[in-house]
């Protein structure tokens, strides 16, 4: 039998790795923006899984608002990488320091 | 072991591995498919927990939406990623070891954790026994909270907004009709009349 204790090891798995790709791929922004989904995507598993298992409906109502924040992160995340893309033709994060003074 | 057992260990065992391939993959558009992979599996997950409409939000809305953006953009940007990845083997041992402490202490969190009896009787907005999962979700997210709703949207149109400012170019050298320019011309400073002088020119 399936408890609540199982979908939260699994979400605790899988933020972990969200973590470790953010680690590893320090380089690559686009890596690090799906990692960042991964770990949104821990989180509403958790929601859900907490909402199922005690019968409150609230879990996923916060799940469904998680996932339209994640959506716009990931539009202006994308918009934002396009458009350092076309001003200096590299996504490398440590080429990103044009503010720096 | 039940079907549903047996279904939750397919599901998690799956994505869990997917979501491993999306940090190691070499190639970014093979990370946006296995992304995609982790997506589907999860509603899966979401299905067996009884959220119906969750999963069917997360495969419209990741897979169709988000998880398409990605590749648009991986495969739009001309970039060598074979250099990005250089320090993969350099941040490995720390990025394990950090990996396995977190990893421990949230299974050594979560693992015991069992919710007590006064949690399951505070519940807000307890789920109706005779509904579907779409209704139920409807008839609390309409009501109680439809001001975080409305918020909701707002983020929404923010964010396309904000992508449509950051993107939108304009050519400096690329004619276009702008209308209200020619609605604005008066005869005046359309029309010049000159005297030409014969055999001069203008």
């Amino acid at each position: 039998m399936i408890e609540l204790n199982h979908y939260l090891t699994v979400a605790a798995l899988l933020f972990t790795l969200g973590i470790c790709g953010i680690i590893l791929n320090r380089k690559n922004i686009i890596i690090i923006l799906m990692s960042v989904e991964l770990i949104l995507l821990a989180v509403n598993i958790n929601l859900v899984a907490f909402s199922s298992f005690l019968g409150d409906l609230t879990g996923q109502v916060f799940s469904l608002f998680i996932l339209t924040v994640a959506a716009a992160e990931a539009a202006i995340g994308l918009a934002i990488l396009v458009t350092y893309y076309r001003n200096r033709g590299s996504i490398a994060v440590e080429d990103i320091n044009m503010m720096k003074g | 072991m039940t079907v549903a057992s047996a279904f939750f260990y397919l599901f998690s065992s799956v994505m869990i591995a997917s979501a491993f391939m999306v940090i190691a993959a070499r190639n970014p558009v093979h990370s946006v498919l296995f992304l995609i992979l982790a997506f589907v599996n999860a509603s899966g997950l979401f299905i067996l927990l009884g959220a119906e409409f969750l999963a069917m939000i997360l495969v419209v809305v990741y897979v169709g939406a988000v998880a398409v953006l990605f590749l648009f953009v991986v495969m739009m940007l001309d970039v060598d990623f074979a250099e990005l990845k250089q320090g993969f083997l350099q941040y490995l041992p720390v990025g394990a070891l950090i990996g396995v402490i977190v990893a421990i202490e949230l299974v050594l969190v979560v693992g015991g954790f069992t919710p007590s009896s006064a949690t399951l009787a505070a519940a807000r907005a307890p789920t109706p026994p005779d509904v579907s999962n779409t209704m139920a979700l409807g008839l609390v997210l309409y009501t109680k909270h439809v001001y975080f709703f409305q918020a909701a949207g707002m983020i929404l149109l923010t964010a396309m907004i904000g992508a449509i400012v950051l993107t939108l170019r304009h050519k400096p050298d690329v004619k276009r009709q702008d209308i209200s320019e020619q609605n604005a011309r008066t005869r005046e400073e359309a029309m010049e009349i000159r005297k030409v002088p014969s055999r001069t020119g203008v």
